[in-house]
């Protein structure tokens, strides 16, 4: 059976969803994040959806369980590049995901991690490096 | 041959002058066409009626084809001219007065005939007049329509302000049909310009029900879900105090009375912020300095 790959970086966990998500391994994906999240301590879990085109109820909660669970093991969860149809979806089901913080693209969504995280020593430099 | 195809064919010439006195009393509308034109239109129908009615009386068959395609051709020249339907009907309804007129006259001694004759040919006209209100609202409805897409179109623009700011401005009411698409033009804005900060503007929302604040509920919080944070600004006291009697709940949306409010809000998130010029040059001078 197939399983999503979960990449450690640094202190966070970056999870890409490339294929269309079954029940079974939006299931076997939980499990294996959250004993990744126990084995490394991590501070934050980063989710793209980018290439994600369907979406049911299932696997909106799935998402939201996801994010529960790694509060509750102390790691924030960013959801990252989801499709507009995607995102209409979820709202019209009543799913408007709560706890999960979002970002447009993985670029963002990593950078919100590390504001979060507090450990980017150059962050300060990072909001005005364009001026 | 009917008494009614004699009367037509024999009759024209009087006929065609009584139509035209009477419309010049009751329908005329000197304002909108004039004479020549009238008395052209009244000819040219009166000789392609005559010729189609020799040979029938539905204006459904082969015969009335060049009827018919004149009558839809005055119908849309009225329209254009600004007649109204009642108007275009009343063209071919007057001219039962002298067509009546006319059989009363030939068939004096027949009044069971003079009846029929009557009834057949109203019953004739009738169905030509509908065909012209028919043609006429058909025509109008065109512009509804047409007119209907070009503002579904026009009115969902979506404004980039500055980089990574995109904005909305809502003008008119808004149904769900419209909703929609303005949901799915604000969401591809925001992926096509990759934009952090998107603000609806309804300044000029006449009113907001709650389905219309439950569209716009929707709409941000698809935009949360996708990565960007969502304003909503332009909110009018009346809006406001709406939005409170009816109990919706936007505990959940950032408001800002103005659009300049949300956009200096969102250049803070950005990490952008607006100086006078002259101060900046100051402060760059102290630098050097």
């Amino acid at each position: 059976m197939d399983r999503i790959p979960i990449l450690k970086v640094g202190d966070c966990l970056l999870v890409t969803i490339q294929v269309d998500m079954h029940d079974e391994l939006a299931m076997s994906l939980q499990e294996d994040l959250t004993s990744q999240i126990a084995k490394h301590a991590s501070r934050g879990v980063l989710i793209d959806i980018s290439s994600l085109e369907v979406v049911d109820s299932f696997i909106g909660r799935m998402l939201a369980n996801i994010a529960a669970m790694s509060r509750v093991l102390d790691a924030q969860t960013v959801l990252t590049g989801m499709q507009p149809a995607v995102a209409i979806t979820l709202v019209e089901l009543g799913m408007s995901l709560p706890g999960i913080k979002t970002a447009l693209n993985v670029e963002r969504g990593m950078e919100l991690l590390r504001e979060f995280t507090q450990q980017n020593v150059g962050l300060e430099d990072s909001d005005g490096s364009e001026d | 041959m009917s008494a009614f195809q004699q009367i037509l064919r024999s009759n024209e010439d009087s006929i065609l002058t009584s139509w035209l006195k009477g419309m010049s009393s009751s329908t005329r509308r000197s304002d909108l066409i004039d004479d020549a034109d009238l008395k052209q239109q009244v000819k040219e129908f009166l000789r392609l009626f005559t010729e189609a009615a020799q040979i029938s009386s539905d204006i459904q068959s082969a015969a009335y084809v060049s009827v018919r395609e004149f009558l839809k051709q005055i119908a849309k020249s009225r329209m254009d001219r600004g007649f109204s339907p009642a108007d275009t009907a009343m063209f071919i309804l007057s001219l039962k007065e002298p067509v009546f007129v006319a059989l009363k006259d030939t068939l004096k001694g027949n009044p069971s005939e003079l009846v029929t004759e009557i009834w057949s040919s109203g019953d004739l006209l009738d169905k030509l007049a509908m065909l012209t209100v028919d043609t006429a609202i058909g025509f109008r409805e065109q512009t509804i329509s047409r007119q209907q897409e070009e503002m579904l179109e026009l009115s969902t623009p979506v404004v980039k302000l500055w980089d990574g700011i995109v904005a909305l401005p809502l003008i008119g009411t808004l149904d769900s049909a419209r909703t929609q698409v303005v949901m799915e033009s604000l969401l591809t804005a925001i992926v096509e310009t990759n934009s952090q900060v998107a603000i609806i503007d309804i300044t000029g929302v006449p009113t907001v029900d709650t389905l219309v604040a439950q569209h716009l509920i929707k709409t941000i919080t698809a935009a949360r879900l996708m990565g960007a944070e969502c304003f909503l600004s332009g909110i009018r006291p009346a809006i406001a105090q709406t939005i409170v009697h009816l109990g919706i709940d936007l505990a959940d949306i950032q408001t800002k009375a103005k659009l300049s409010d949300a956009f200096s809000i969102a250049l803070r998130i950005l990490g952008k912020s607006v100086v006078s010029a002259r101060t900046a040059q100051a402060s760059s001078k102290i630098k050097e300095e």
